[in-house]
C-alpha cells in the first residue's frame, strides 16, 4: 500500500509540474502584454515607463527565468503580487474569495449525490419502468439544457415575473440594517438559484452513471449466486449489488472537481457571486497574469489532490486495484 | 495489404434496420439533418437581414412580422438565430473534426505502443489535460488570444480530445492482439501500417460516435463562451450572444432569453439521441 501510495505521489508532483509549465506558457505566449493593456489606459505613458513596468513584473526575463522565478516562490508558498494597480498579494485575493465558492460547491455536491444516487439505482433496479423511462428523459433533457440558460429562465420566473428572489450578488444592500433572521433568509433567497443551477448541471451525469454501474453489478454472477441462495430481492439489491455500485462514485467525485469549478465560472457571472470564478473571468479579461496563474495552480492542484485521494481510497478498498498498479 | 481487415460485422442494411427501430433515435436524426439545412441555407431561409437594425422596431414582441420578436436595436430575432445556427454548427464540426484527429492519433499510439510510450502519453498528456478545469482554461486561452471562430474551434479541439484518446487507446489494446492484426505483421506490416491500416479501421465505429456525441458538447461550450462575451464577437450573430443580451434586457425582454436556448437545447438533445441511436445500432456488443 505505501509502495502504491507513494508512486502515487511521485506521478502527481510530476504532473503538477507539468500542468505549472503548460500553463505558465499559455498564459505568456499569449499576444498582448499586461503591459501594453496599462499603457492604452494611460495614453501619456511613455516607452520607458513601459519599460520600468516590465521590470517590476519581470516579464522582461527570458520565459524559462520568469517560470524558474515563479517556480520558487511557489515553493515557499508565495504566489506573487497582482498586476492590478491595487498589487496586493494572489493568495490574499484568492484566500478570500474561496469560502463562498468552496461552500457552493458542497452544498451542491451533497444536493446533487442525495438525489443522483437513489434515482440511478431506482432506475437501474425498475430498468425499462415507467420510472426509468422518466430518468431518461429528465437526464437527456438535463445534458442538453445549458445551465445559463435555465439561469436565465428562473430568473426571469423567480426574480422578475414573480418577484419572490433577488437574481444577483450574495447579499441585498441594506443587509447590515437587517435582523439576524432576516439575514439569514436574505442569504438563502440569494443562493437558491445560483445552488440550485450549480447542481443541475452534474444531476444528469450521476445519475446516469450510478444507473449504468448498477446494471453492470446486477449482471455479476456474485449477485445471481445471492439471489440463489434464496435472499430476499431487497436484501440482495440493496446490501450486496448497491455496496458494489456505490464504489466507482468515489472516482467520479475527484474527476467532477475540474468541472465543479468551471460551473462556478458560469453561475457566479451569471448571478454576479463574487468566487473564485468571477475572479477568473475579471482576471483573464484584465491581463492579471499572477492571479490567473495562481487559480490555475491551486484548482487544478485541488483537482489532482482530489484524484489521487480517490485512487487511494479505492485501492484501500479495492484490493485489485493496487495489484494492476504495481504491474502497470 | 488490405487482406487482413475484417469487414465490420454489421452492414449498412443491417445498421439502418436497427436504427428504424429506435423513432427517437430517428427523430434526432431528422433534426439535425434539418439543423444542417437551416445553417447552409440561411440567407434562403432568414426573413430579414440579421444585421438590419431599425431603431423603430425596438425589443418588439413576438408578432406576425417578427415570429420571435426584436432584439435592443431592432434586429429580427428569428433571422439572427438562423444565422446562429451556423456559427453553433461549424464550431461544433470543426472543434470535434480537431478533437478526434488528435484524439485517435494520441489513442492509437498509446495503445499499439504500450508500455513506458504508453505511461508517458497517457500520464504525462491525458491526465494533465484532464486535470486542467477545462472550461477556465478555454476561457483564458480564448481571452489571451481574441476570440475570433478560428481560435474557438482550435481552443475547444485541443482541449477536448481526451475522452477520445482515452477510447481509442482501449480500442487498440483489445484489436492488437487480433489474429488479423498478428497475421498482416507476419506478412510484414510495418507499425504504421498496422496501426492506421489495420487497427484503426475497426475502431472507428466508437469514434463516429464519440464525434456525434462531441458535437453536441462543442455546440454547449461554444454558446457559454459566447454568453461570457468570449465567443464569436457580436455583431456576428450567435445563440449565446443573443442570451446576453437577453440577459442585459431580461426584465423588459423574455424573449430574448427563451428562444435561443430552446435553439441549443434541441440542437444538444437532437446529437445525443442520435449519437446514442447510432452507437446501439452500429455495436452489437451493446444491444441487450
Amino acid at each position: 500500500m505505501i509502495a502504491y501510495i507513494t508512486r502515487l505521489t511521485a506521478i502527481s508532483v510530476l504532473q503538477m509540474l507539468a500542468i505549472t509549465i503548460l500553463a505558465f506558457m499559455v498564459i505568456h505566449l499569449a499576444p498582448g502584454e499586461p503591459t501594453v493593456l496599462q499603457q492604452d489606459l494611460q495614453a501619456r505613458a511613455t516607452g520607458a515607463q513601459r519599460e520600468t513596468l516590465r521590470k517590476l513584473y519581470g516579464l522582461d526575463k527570458p520565459l524559462h527565468v520568469q517560470y524558474g522565478n515563479w517556480l520558487s516562490r511557489l515553493v515557499r508558498l508565495d504566489l506573487g503580487r497582482s498586476f492590478l494597480p491595487d498589487g496586493r498579494p494572489v493568495w490574499e485575493k484568492i484566500r478570500e474569495r474561496i469560502p463562498v465558492t468552496l461552500s457552493l460547491n458542497l452544498v451542491e455536491v451533497c444536493i446533487i449525490y442525495l438525489i443522483a444516487v437513489p434515482l440511478g439505482v431506482f432506475a437501474a433496479v425498475r430498468r425499462h419502468s415507467f420510472f426509468d423511462q422518466l430518468t431518461t428523459v429528465f437526464v437527456f433533457l438535463g445534458f442538453a439544457t445549458p445551465d445559463f440558460w435555465l439561469a436565465l429562465l428562473l430568473m426571469i420566473l423567480f426574480g422578475v415575473q414573480l418577484g419572490w428572489l433577488p437574481i444577483s450578488g450574495l447579499r441585498s444592500l441594506n443587509w447590515e440594517y437587517l435582523p439576524p433572521l432576516a439575514q439569514v433568509w436574505d442569504l438563502l433567497s440569494h443562493v437558491i438559484l445560483p445552488i440550485f443551477i450549480g447542481a443541475f448541471g452534474g444531476l444528469a451525469g450521476l445519475s446516469r452513471f450510478m444507473r449504468g454501474s448498477m446494471l453492470e453489478v446486477i449482471r455479476q454472477d456474485y449477485i445471481r449466486t445471492a439471489q440463489a441462495k434464496g435472499l430476499p430481492d431487497r436484501v440482495v439489491l440493496y446490501k450486496h449489488a448497491l455496496r458494489n455500485a456505490v464504489l466507482p462514485i468515489v472516482t467520479i467525485l475527484g474527476l467532477s472537481l475540474p468541472g465543479l469549478i468551471g460551473g462556478s465560472v458560469i453561475v457566479e457571472s451569471v448571478f454576479a457571486i463574487p468566487g473564485m470564478g468571477q475572479l477568473a473571468v475579471q482576471s483573464v479579461f484584465a491581463r492579471d497574469y499572477p492571479v490567473v496563474m495562481g487559480l490555475l495552480t491551486i484548482t487544478a492542484g485541488l483537482t489532482l489532490v482530489g484524484n489521487r485521494l480517490a485512487d487511494i481510497c479505492y485501492g484501500l478498498v479495492d484490493p485489485r486495484i493496487r495489484v494492476a498498479g504495481r504491474n502497470a | 495489404m488490405s487482406l487482413a481487415v475484417p469487414v465490420s460485422s454489421v452492414g449498412r442494411a443491417a445498421v439502418w434496420r436497427q436504427l428504424r427501430k429506435n423513432p427517437f433515435a430517428l427523430v434526432g436524426g431528422v433534426i439535425v439533418f434539418f439543423l444542417s439545412v437551416v445553417a447552409v441555407a440561411a440567407p434562403l431561409l432568414a426573413p430579414y437581414d440579421p444585421a438590419a437594425y431599425d431603431v423603430t422596431q425596438l425589443l418588439l414582441p413576438p408578432s406576425r412580422v417578427h415570429p420571435l420578436g426584436t432584439d435592443q436595436i431592432g434586429r429580427d430575432v428569428l433571422s439572427r438565430m438562423i444565422y446562429g445556427a451556423r456559427v453553433s454548427l461549424a464550431v461544433g464540426f470543426v472543434a470535434v473534426g480537431i478533437a478526434t484527429i488528435i484524439g485517435t492519433v494520441v489513442g492509437v499510439v498509446a495503445g499499439y505502443y504500450g508500455g513506458t510510450a504508453d505511461m508517458l502519453i497517457m500520464l504525462g498528456g491525458v491526465d494533465v489535460m484532464l486535470t486542467f478545469p477545462r472550461f477556465f482554461l478555454l476561457l483564458t486561452v480564448i481571452a489571451l488570444l481574441q476570440p475570433s471562430i478560428f481560435v474557438i474551434m482550435a481552443v475547444i479541439g485541443v482541449t477536448g480530445w481526451m475522452g477520445v484518446a482515452r477510447l481509442v487507446r482501449a480500442e487498440v489494446l483489445s484489436l492488437k492482439e487480433r489474429d488479423f492484426v498478428v497475421s498482416a505483421r507476419a506478412l510484414g506490416a510495418g507499425d504504421l501500417s498496422l496501426m492506421f491500416r489495420h487497427i484503426l479501421p475497426n475502431a472507428l465505429v466508437p469514434v463516429l460516435v464519440s464525434a456525434v456525441l462531441g458535437v453536441a458538447g462543442a455546440v454547449l461550450t461554444e454558446a457559454a463562451l459566447s454568453f461570457l462575451g468570449l465567443g464569436v464577437q457580436p455583431p456576428t450573430p450567435t445563440w449565446g450572444n443573443i442570451l446576453t443580451d437577453g440577459k442585459a434586457n431580461i426584465e423588459i425582454a423574455w424573449w430574448l432569453s427563451v428562444f435561443p436556448g430552446i435553439a441549443i437545447l434541441v440542437t444538444v438533445l437532437s446529437y445525443n439521441i442520435f449519437g446514442e441511436g447510432l452507437r446501439d445500432a452500429l455495436d452489437p456488443r451493446l444491444r441487450q
